[in-house]
């Protein structure tokens, strides 16, 4: 951002006159704007995605009706929750219960101002980038929390706890996998490590070390759990707690937690991509433009695997997610990092 | 300090996505786990038993239609083959083969749909599409023969209501061709998953001992060990003259009795009953064309006395105790209910599982909310 404001004002010498700060702020503004804008269309797309590809794989059409193969189907699903009659039951916690939406949606759309797209395609280079979207994406459990104890109805309570003790246990083999990737790249700077993988497809972390390949498949597995998806989706598990935590929500209200979920799954899916994929070092193309194609690409096709694990697989219970978490993620994942740190040594 | 802590009384239902019916359980629970789990039943009371003291014979057998709406053909079965004994009336061959076609098609239909609820309830959305795909062969089956798809009115007091439409018999072949593949489909992708095993393996154990105590019939009982089936143990029909197994609960997985023993005895009895079907089939073919229904009056009157008919319906003993006393409605009909008396020991076994366990243990014991409240 600081780069563009100065690009800029070289550019348009009228805007000297305004004050930098002023010039920095509306840029980071419009920039907000732009990726919430992306980021509202990618979760739209991927219900109707998500609807699709659960289709195909139960052996029937999914949407097909509103447009061409059902395409506008993520058209008419926000206008139908947008025109939707504002409910707020009546023995609610108010201030939580319209908050929470709010703050988990924040939790996930906050991480992508960390997110390089390509060389030149960012909105900001944080030295600790990586480390700041595992920080942020931890408000999530909050307004979680939020809305499960404001809700007044014990269903979402339970689907609020199971969720505050999922998304906290797996916060650490989240953290220690990526540990295993920045100490590959001897940087938190995602721009960074992106650049340490750039070469060609050979290059990419994940095909560096086994402990870095071992790590992917850990990262994935225990943000999986991260975003509630199945088989971690005890928090909205619709044959047990009829949709936890987001019971009493309708509306838009919903829409927030609803676009949450894809969001974050977005954001799963490019902080795999960047950290173990290549990022923006796409299997061809490198470029300011192309590179930022390529890694959404790669970021949308992790998500594509996450929609299809989703159909196939049944539930973990609460105990037994746990003791994955415990048992077995979190140790896997220190051998991994002290692996990794014997493997760059040696 | 110890910190002061309360248990927790939930209502689990009646509105619920996955009670089968409208079931209200009373969860009392310390956190996730359940101390006690009361069902609380009646949601669906119909008065089917008070309203067959005023219909008559015939005009009951839709009711029994509407008790277990899963698996309709066996209940008007039961209740047929009730009164028919009372009456002392002869079916014809023909008729009987059809009967034990149409109650096994509708076996295999019913088990589906539990195969079907209870990968919904674990959390596996898709063995639900694939099970309703093929349920739907069946139903057109049905729908072929009778006209309806799930309450079919279709065994009548001497028989049954018309024979069997034309190209019925190689329709069902196909569709049992078609079948066995699939089950094999299932068993990859659900039965032996994983997580599915973790969820189900040394859950809801039911002993021996306590199912037959609490009256546990059909595949709850024989998933604990017990090998009891009526078709085997009292015939009726003409099941005597077809070869099948009883599949019961070997502790595979885990425990003898736990969920994944009940689930794996009513997939196994998917096959036995196509085995059925297959050779009904077979030697209905060889039948001479003839009567489907014996010759009873329009205004059926029943001679005076007493019948209990006991059946193997797909979730258990379904019993009719039939009173008559001459006239043209019956005196008394009681409806011994199997999903009743297997929601009986439901308390027993969920004591000291989780929320997600009780779920599950639910789904094992697979009632139908028509069955018990009637």
């Amino acid at each position: 951002m600081q780069e563009l404001t100065d690009t800029l004002v070289r550019f348009l010498p009228f805007l000297q006159a305004i004050p930098r700060s002023l010039i920095l702020g509306t840029l980071i503004i419009i920039g907000a704007t732009v990726v919430l804008a992306f980021l509202v269309v990618v979760a739209a797309v991927s219900t109707y995605v998500e609807r699709k590809v659960a289709g195909q794989l139960q052996a029937r059409l999914g949407p097909m009706r509103v447009g061409w193969h059902g395409l506008l189907q993520f058209v008419a699903d926000p206008i139908k929750l947008l025109l939707k009659e504002d409910i707020i039951p009546s023995n609610v916690d108010r201030p939580l219960y319209i908050l929470a939406p709010y703050i988990v949606f924040c939790g996930s759309f906050g991480a992508f101002a960390a997110l390089p797209y390509s060389t030149r395609l960012r909105i900001s280079d944080l030295n600790v980038g990586i480390f700041y979207i595992l920080a942020v994406t931890s408000l999530v459990v909050i307004g979680i929390i939020m809305a499960g104890w404001s809700s007044n109805n014990k269903w979402s309570l339970f689907g609020a706890m199971r969720s505050a003790a999922q998304i906290v246990s797996y916060e650490i083999p989240v953290a220690l996998s990526i540990l295993v990737a920045v100490a590959a790249a001897g940087s938190l700077n995602l721009q960074e490590i992106i650049q340490a993988q750039a070469g060609g497809v050979h290059r990419w972390f994940v095909f560096r070390s086994p402990f870095l390949f071992l790590a992917f498949f850990l990262y994935y597995i225990s943000s999986l759990a991260e975003v509630n998806r199945t088989p971690f989706d005890l928090p909205e598990a619709d044959s047990e707690l009829v949709a936890g935590y987001h019971t009493e929500y309708s509306g838009l209200r919903f829409a927030w937690f609803f676009l949450a979920e894809y969001v974050d799954m977005f954001l799963v899916g490019a902080i795999a991509s960047a950290l173990f994929l290549g990022g923006w070092n796409g299997p061809i193309f490198s470029g300011p433009i192309s590179g930022a194609i390529m890694f959404i690409g790669k970021a949308y096709l992790l998500v594509l695997v996450m929609m299809w694990i989703r159909w196939t697989v049944p539930r973990l219970r609460v105990d037994q997610l746990m003791y994955m978490s415990w048992k077995v993620l979190t140790p896997f994942s220190f051998a991994c990092v002290l692996g990794q740190g014997a493997w760059m040594v040696l | 300090m110890a910190i002061y802590t309360e248990e927790m009384t939930v209502n689990m239902g009646p509105q619920h996505p996955s009670t089968h019916g409208v079931l209200n359980l009373k969860l009392k629970t310390d956190g996730e786990i359940v101390h006690d789990a009361r069902p609380n039943i009646g949601y669906l009371h119909r008065c089917a038993e008070k309203i067959a003291e005023n219909v008559t014979y015939p005009q009951f057998i839709p009711y029994t239609d509407r008790m277990d709406y899963v698996a309709a053909m066996n209940q008007n079965l039961g209740y047929v083959l009730g009164v028919e004994r009372l009456m002392n009336v002869e079916v014809p061959l023909r008729a009987q083969y059809i009967r034990v076609i149409m109650a096994e098609l509708n076996r295999i239909a019913s088990h589906l749909l539990f195969m079907a609820c209870y990968a919904l309830d674990s959390g596996a959305f898709t063995p639900f599409l694939y099970a309703f795909r093929e349920r739907e062969m069946i139903l057109d089956l049905f729908e072929a023969t009778c006209g309806a798809r799930l309450t079919y009115n279709y065994i009548w007091i001497g028989g049954v209501s018309r024979d069997l439409p034309q190209g019925f018999v190689d329709k069902a072949r196909q569709f049992l061709d078609y079948l066995s593949p699939r089950v094999k489909e299932y068993h990859e992708l659900f039965s032996y998953n994983k997580i599915f095993i973790e969820r189900t393996a040394n859950v809801g154990i039911l002993p021996k001992e306590t199912a037959i105590a609490y009256g546990v019939t059909g595949p709850t009982l024989r998933g604990s060990g017990v090998r009891w089936d009526l078709r085997r143990d009292e015939p009726y029909l003409i099941y005597d003259r077809f070869d099948f197994d009883v599949p019961v609960g070997r502790g595979e997985m885990g425990t003898v009795g736990d969920c994944w023993d009940r689930y794996m005895v009513r997939m196994r009895e998917i096959e036995e009953s196509a085995k059925i079907v297959r050779q009904a089939l077979d030697q209905y073919e060889q039948l001479p064309p003839g009567e489907v229904r014996a010759k009873v009056p329009r205004a059926l009157k029943v001679p005076p006395g007493e019948v209990y008919m006991r059946t193997e319906a797909p979730r258990g003993e379904i019993g009719f105790y039939i009173v008559s006393d001459g006239g043209l409605k019956p005196y008394r009909v009681k409806v011994r209910a199997p999903s009743f008396s297997n929601l009986s020991v439901f308390h027993e076994i969920s004591r000291g599982g989780m929320i997600a366990d009780i779920v599950l243990i639910l789904g094992s014991v697979d009632i139908v909310l028509g069955d018990i409240d009637r």
